[in-house]
């Protein structure tokens, strides 16, 4: 029993890096966006003009970039955003996105749900049922079968 | 519609013979069961047995009145009915994983059968040897190919597969066919050259279904990222790409040059048109659900409620759909892919569906 039990240095080796059949996704180096301008989205919330800083936020997403810090930086601007809607401003909101806007916009939803914070979930629950009001299921499957995540 | 419940077992996949007076079906086991129409009943007339492992795939050549399946046991058997008995033929398809699909060429010469060895299996009978020869399309295929449709040119071959694409090979055998014309996809067409590609990029889904246009110009497929997307190979290689709200389409089908339907796992199926400029427009939901009829529950009903589903609520758990559960395969029932009038679904519920477009004149003045 000795001998074969004293070396467990093969179970540092990750088998499946070595599969020739294993999948790698091609991942064109587009150009990849910086995420959306944080000072001018600010400028926009203060004066009260989020419906602009909405627009504005969902502008250059970083789908592209492998950089977490910059999706992180992006999701933070556009939570922040969402969070300063009043409730009755969301409807139309939502209604000036075309249909790649909302689905853009249920996968920055889904990516808040991730991180609740005391101020975010009820927000974002509202924001998450005006999308689907427009986008149905259908956009929902299409933040589960993305492979460029924001 | 005429809804006809076959089993309680799924449906993976059926087949209708030319005249549509039989239907081969397989219950989601490793059998074959073929139902002959008799008045409006459907009566099982031959089981056929051969397979290992659970069918995925059958099609039957209206001319030559041959079955081809395959199945998850890595093999293909072309069937042939001899005196009244369906009998076999092993195709020898040299995969190492099961087959997902399988489907004969417009000539009955030859046919295809996708894998989940992440290659397509091209067959044609040699007549030296008295047996079929399989030849393998595998570039660049990277993952299993879920769907196949063949171009009415017998050569060019549509695949779908998990690899999120959709690609037109040519399956040209110079064995059993002239060398053709060129077409809108290309004009050099060696055995397994990739004439298109299309998806990935970043988006997308599994391909779970492809279907070449009667004059095999226009591709269309449908993804699990929920889309629908229609590619017209004479004006450019710029798919239109429609993005639905309903949950992924499984099945899709050119029902004239201009609509397809498709259906899923939203169990319903969907008209969708494509006009002359190549973009794709989403028409109707085919299956038009009747009017709820809300009455008050009897003092028996709620009794009966409450033994059997510990609820006193009327709560009906039945689909508002014909089908109650998804579709997995559409397929066309009377015409053909030019001018399609009845098309017939069947899906997980094991229930098979005609649908009846007449019955729909408003369609009508979509589709044409």
């Amino acid at each position: 029993m000795a001998k074969n039990t004293l070396s467990s240095r093969f179970r540092k080796l990750d088998i499946d890096e070595f599969d020739e059949n294993k999948f790698v996704d091609d991942h064109d180096e587009a150009v990849d966006n910086q995420g959306p301008d944080a000072t001018e989205i600010d400028n926009l919330i203060r004066i009260g003009d989020t419906m602009t800083a909405f627009q504005l936020a969902l502008r250059n997403p970083p789908l592209n970039t492998k950089n977490p810090a910059i999706k992180e930086r992006a999701l933070a601007i556009v939570l922040r955003v969402l969070t300063s809607f009043k409730s009755s401003d969301i409807e139309p909101a939502v209604k000036s996105l075309d249909r790649s806007g909302v689905d853009l916009l249920m996968k920055y939803i889904y990516r808040g749900f991730e991180k609740p914070s005391d101020n975010s979930s009820a927000i974002l629950l509202q924001w998450h049922e005006k999308a689907f009001a427009v986008g149905g299921l259908g956009s929902i499957v299409r933040v589960l079968t993305a492979r460029k995540t924001v | 519609m005429s809804l006809h419940q076959f089993l309680l077992e799924p449906i993976t996949c059926h087949a209708w013979n030319r005249d549509r007076t039989q239907i081969a079906i397989s219950p989601n086991n490793h059998e074959v069961h073929i139902y002959q129409k008799s008045g409006n009943q459907w009566v099982k007339s031959h089981e056929l047995k051969e397979h290992n492992g659970h069918i995925t795939g059958i099609d039957w050549a209206p001319k030559s009145d041959r079955i081809v399946t395959c199945g998850a046991d890595r093999n293909a058997y072309v069937w042939s009915l001899k005196d009244g008995v369906w009998k076999p033929t092993l195709v020898i398809l040299r995969i190492n994983r099961a087959a997902t699909f399988v489907k004969w060429s417009p000539l009955e010469n030859k046919f295809a059968v996708g894998s989940g060895a992440r290659l397509i299996s091209v067959c044609y009978f040699e007549s030296d040897n008295d047996w079929w020869v399989s030849k393998h399309i595998k570039k660049p295929i990277r993952s299993t190919v879920l769907s196949l449709d063949w171009h009415p040119n017998n050569v060019l071959l549509a695949a779908g597969s998990c690899d999120f694409k959709c690609r037109v090979f040519s399956a040209y055998i110079k064995e059993v066919e002239e060398k053709p014309g060129p077409t809108p996809w290309g004009s050099k067409m060696p055995f397994g050259a990739v004439l298109a590609e299309f998806g990935g990029a970043g988006g997308g889904g599994w391909v779970h279904s492809v279907s070449f246009s009667s004059s095999g110009n226009r591709l269309a497929w449908v993804s699990h990222d929920s889309t629908v997307t229609v590619v017209d190979g004479t004006k450019g290689s710029t798919p239109s790409q429609l993005k639905t709200e309903f949950l992924p389409l499984l099945s899709v089908l050119f029902i004239s040059e201009n609509s397809v339907v498709a259906a899923g796992h939203d169990c319903c199926p969907m008209l969708f048109r494509c006009d002359d400029g190549g973009s794709l427009t989403f028409v109707s939901k085919l299956d038009l659900p009747k009017a709820s009829i809300t009455r008050n529950i009897s003092a028996m009903e709620r009794f009966r409620n409450m033994d059997k589903r510990a609820t006193t609520e009327d709560r009906n758990t039945a689909l508002e759909t014909l089908h109650q559960n998804s579709i997995t395969q559409v397929s066309i029932y009377e015409g053909d892919q030019r001018d399609c009038r009845k098309f017939c679904t069947t899906g997980i519920d094991g229930a098979m569906t005609i649908w009846d477009f007449k019955l729909k004149t408003r369609l009508n003045q979509y589709c044409y």
